[in-house]
């Protein structure tokens, strides 16, 4: 591929944000006919740099350069007329325009986007539907279609697939081929080990802002992007395969029911029972929409069984605030940092924020109390505290951390994870799963719903699998394979099939 | 709405539906118009085409305030200094057109217009260029505004030909529909109509729903706020003339107490404070709520000030319910969805 031209290069770009360096020295080149990965941990700078190939910022410094001549895009408009264009990590269209008003805004025709609907297997979407009652997969595929419609030369896919279930994201790997076959270009952003050693050509991995090498995919193994995204110094940390069997032999000494469920219903959950056991972490799998969210919403204290119990040590209890959870000792991580988190506030207010409840003495926050609780959590989950005084400086692995040490600080006997390591770079997911398998072995159970299914035989000791609102396998740790997840996610396996007539 | 005529397939009955759904509050608020007219024609049997006129004359500023505070908020900004600009407007009117003829009058009513334009516009380009929140620039701008008006009319005075005032309180065709009302739906419709259902509009509702979304599908987010405030002030001006029309002299204290009933009105008819929802038509009819509800209060034998505390209550209450109407469509949804789940 040596003689094909450069499509996209850029040298030197610099963002600063006031004093933070947001991108020092982003360096990429995409040749003609490649899908292309950046890679590198949270706050390495992937979407700053993709925000400033597409004018949604300005770059400090540093030069684009498409096919050889200097470009400068002053909004995402212009870039796309320039042939580059963007699917962003969140959803660019607006929530009170149908989708058809949307398309407008950016002057896409229909008969440019008609094949691409087809193409994404979205015939069906009613395009006079308000943007914002379309579910959000649906959502990201009507952007990529969107911007596939305006047949740009370079595609950039910013972690699309992160809030895709595993079905839709092969859609958009359908189309990343069929534009490489057709001379384009992707630069595909994503967290994701396995879907881009299975998508792409050569990867870039930036760390802390700089461009800090090339890999070509075809002759090297993911160690090396690792290692070039960890840096020198962290490389200790890298997945461990083999610890699956020793925590089953360590951890199966005794377990009582901690949290018992049966027959729960409410929203999408159609009938779900099942127990978790103190001192292991439990894995939920499931694909998107199949009554997961509302399962942790009612265990969480967010909505209400609309039949079924829930027994905490073995008395029922009944959930009508999140209060009443928490004092029951459940509490959530959601995978939504924005919810869960002050974001204008600093770190220890964010980590304090439910501890209130616990340090209260004759009416007034004990201090000290609270400083001690608060800084052990923070060393605990080795939180960056640089950028502390308002949470949403932080990079998203740290935000996710600090949800995490609020209840460390605060105490808890049940710790519901949904999703935490949605859109989080590899490092810090090393760090939670330790967390994680550190709070089991101590005693509190951890029930955990991942989108990421390696993330199971990982973390977790058990994984149950839901299928249209109720549990359609149960696999011990060992046989947890993606593969056979994801044919019981998929409602494939004999209980499934069962599950399935009935419902 | 061309691109999706290719794509209706949905049938007649659940677009209808849907039309009600997406549409509920501003049925609503015809429907409570229709209410509160009733209880106004019950508790005054001879209601006749006097009444129809004093009510139109007495909403049509807070209509048009209405609508100027509506294309502000739609696009995700507040204008706090719309009452203000509306005295401006009132007070430059009634000093000039003092003793001129009508066509000379309605040459300064145009240039008023411009003038509000621009005033409106300058209010958008200051919040867009120092990066100062909306709502202190139009905070600030109000005090300005407001000794303006204190500067050109220290006090009540001015005028207008009588012809000018017919614009409102007059009637051409029949006693039961006032120049005023005719006036209000021409002028509402000319301006609006072309931007709800042109690019313009869109932008508007985008950059109001979300600025980033809006700037990534390639709006001009700077531009278009700008416009948004100039309309505001287009409307505002407008909104200075009715009061003009309905009082006949200039008045530089009159319009900055229409500000937070525009307020009202807007939240009353549908609109949400948060950008990108609502029309225009909902804030009109609401305007039209406001100025029945004291008056009935009145007749009605009520303390004024106890109709003060009952207006209150009443915008509250409405808003709750504009609030509690989805929560109890969601529980129908729910409830209708349960059968179907088992049969299918």
């Amino acid at each position: 591929m040596s003689g094909t031209a450069m499509l996209l290069e850029t040298r030197g770009l610099s963002k600063n944000y006031g004093a933070v360096v947001a991108l020092r020295s982003g360096d990429l080149s995409v040749q003609a006919g490649e899908i292309h990965a950046l890679m590198g941990a949270n706050g390495a700078g992937k979407s700053t740099l993709v925000k400033v190939l597409t004018g949604d910022v300005a770059p400090n410094a540093g030069v684009i350069l498409m096919e050889g001549r200097e470009v400068r895009f002053n909004s995402p408009a212009s870039a796309r007329e320039g042939g580059l264009a963007s699917v962003y990590q969140d959803v660019s269209l607006v929530p009170v325009l149908t989708i058809a008003q949307n398309l407008r805004l950016t002057g896409t025709s229909m008969t440019a986007l008609r094949p691409w609907l087809e193409e994404l297997e979205l015939e069906d979407v009613d395009l006079t539907e308000y943007a914002r009652d379309l579910p959000t997969p649906t959502l990201h595929l009507l952007d990529l279609a969107q911007a596939l419609a305006s047949l740009p030369r370079l595609l950039i896919l910013d972690e699309v697939t992160a809030t895709l279930p595993a079905d839709l994201s092969e859609r958009v790997f359908r189309v990343a081929r069929r534009w490489r076959s057709e001379g384009r270009s992707v630069v595909l952003i994503s967290h994701r080990m396995t879907e881009v050693k299975a998508l792409c050509d050569r990867a870039t991995v930036l760390r802390d802002g700089a461009t800090v090498g090339v890999v070509d995919l075809e002759s090297s193994g993911q160690e090396e992007i690792v290692s070039l995204m960890l840096g020198p110094e962290a490389a200790e940390v890298v997945v461990s395969e083999g610890s699956v069997s020793d925590r089953e032999a360590a951890s199966s000494a005794e377990r009582r029911p901690a949290v018992e469920v049966r027959g729960l219903r409410s929203g999408l959950v159609k009938d779900v029972s099942f127990t978790l056991h103190t001192g292991e972490v439990l894995g939920i799998v499931a694909l998107e929409g199949q009554g997961q969210a509302d399962l942790f919403e009612c265990l969480s204290g967010n909505r209400r069984p609309e039949a079924g119990e829930i027994l905490v040590q073995g008395k029922s209890r009944r959930f009508r605030h999140p209060h009443d959870a928490i004092g029951a000792g459940l509490v959530l991580v959601p995978a939504d940092r924005a919810l869960a988190l002050l974001r204008q506030r600093s770190v220890r207010e964010n980590i304090a924020l439910p501890m209130v409840n616990r340090v209260i003495r004759w009416g007034l926050i004990n201090s000290r109390v609270e400083h001690r609780r608060v800084k052990a959590a923070i060393d605990r989950l080795e939180i960056d505290t640089r950028a502390q005084s308002r949470v949403m400086r932080l990079s998203g692995g740290n935000q996710q951390k600090v949800t995490i040490a609020r209840w460390l600080a605060t105490g808890f006997t049940t710790l519901l994870c949904f999703d935490p390591t949605r859109g989080i770079d590899i490092r810090t997911k090393e760090q939670i799963y330790k967390v994680l398998r550190e709070l089991a072995a101590a005693g509190s159970p951890v029930l955990i719903f991942t989108s990421e299914l390696p993330e199971i035989q990982l973390a977790c000791d058990r994984a149950l699998v839901m299928f249209g609102g109720r549990i359609v396998a149960e696999l011990p740790a060992h046989d947890a394979t993606e593969a056979a997840l994801l044919r019981a996610a998929h409602g494939l396996g004999r209980s499934a099939a069962a599950a399935a007539e009935t419902a | 709405m061309k691109v999706a005529a290719g794509k209706a397939r949905a049938p007649q009955g659940p677009t209808f539906a849907r039309f009600v759904r997406r549409n509920a509050w501003t049925l609503g608020t015809y429907a409570l118009f229709l209410a509160v007219m009733g209880f106004t024609i019950a508790i005054h049997p001879d209601y006749g085409p006097y009444e129809v006129r004093s009510l139109v004359v007495g909403a049509l500023p807070l209509a048009f305030c209405a609508v100027a505070q509506t294309c502000v908020v739609l696009g995700g900004g507040i204008d706090l200094s719309i009452g203000a600009m509306m005295a401006v407007a009132n007070v430059l009117a009634a000093h000039y057109m003092l003793g001129r003829d009508f066509q000379t009058s309605v040459l300064i009513a145009l240039l008023v217009l411009v003038g509000g334009t621009a005033a409106g516009g300058l209010n958008g380009v200051i919040a867009l260029r120092t990066r100062v929140p909306d709502i202190v620039v139009t905070l600030a701008m109000s005090f300005v505004w407001g000794g303006v008006a204190l500067l050109i009319l220290p006090k009540p005075g001015g005028g207008a030909p009588d012809k000018f005032m017919e614009l409102a309180s007059g009637n051409i065709f029949t006693p039961w529909l006032p120049n005023g009302l005719i006036l209000l739906i021409v002028i509402v419709a000319i301006i609006w109509i072309p931007v709800r259902f042109g690019r313009m509009g869109l932008a508007l509702y985008a950059i109001g729903s979300d600025r980033t979304a809006a700037f990534r599908r390639g709006v001009r987010v700077g531009p278009t706020r700008v416009f948004s405030y100039a309309l505001g002030g287009f409307f505002a001006a407008c909104g200075g003339l009715a009061l003009l029309m309905s009082t006949g002299i200039g008045s530089p204290l009159a319009g900055t107490i229409y500000t937070l009933s525009g307020v009202s009105a807007i939240v009353l008819g549908g609109v949400s404070l948060a950008g990108g929802k609502g029309g225009v038509t909902g804030p009109i009819v609401a305007a039209f709520v406001l100025t029945m509800v004291p008056a009935d209060l009145i007749l009605s034998g009520t303390d004024p000030n106890l109709g003060q505390v009952i207006q209150g209550c009443l915008i509250v209450l409405v808003v709750m319910a504009g609030g509690l109407a989805p929560l109890l469509r969601r529980r129908v949804a729910r409830i209708q969805d349960e059968p179907v789940m088992s049969a299918g």
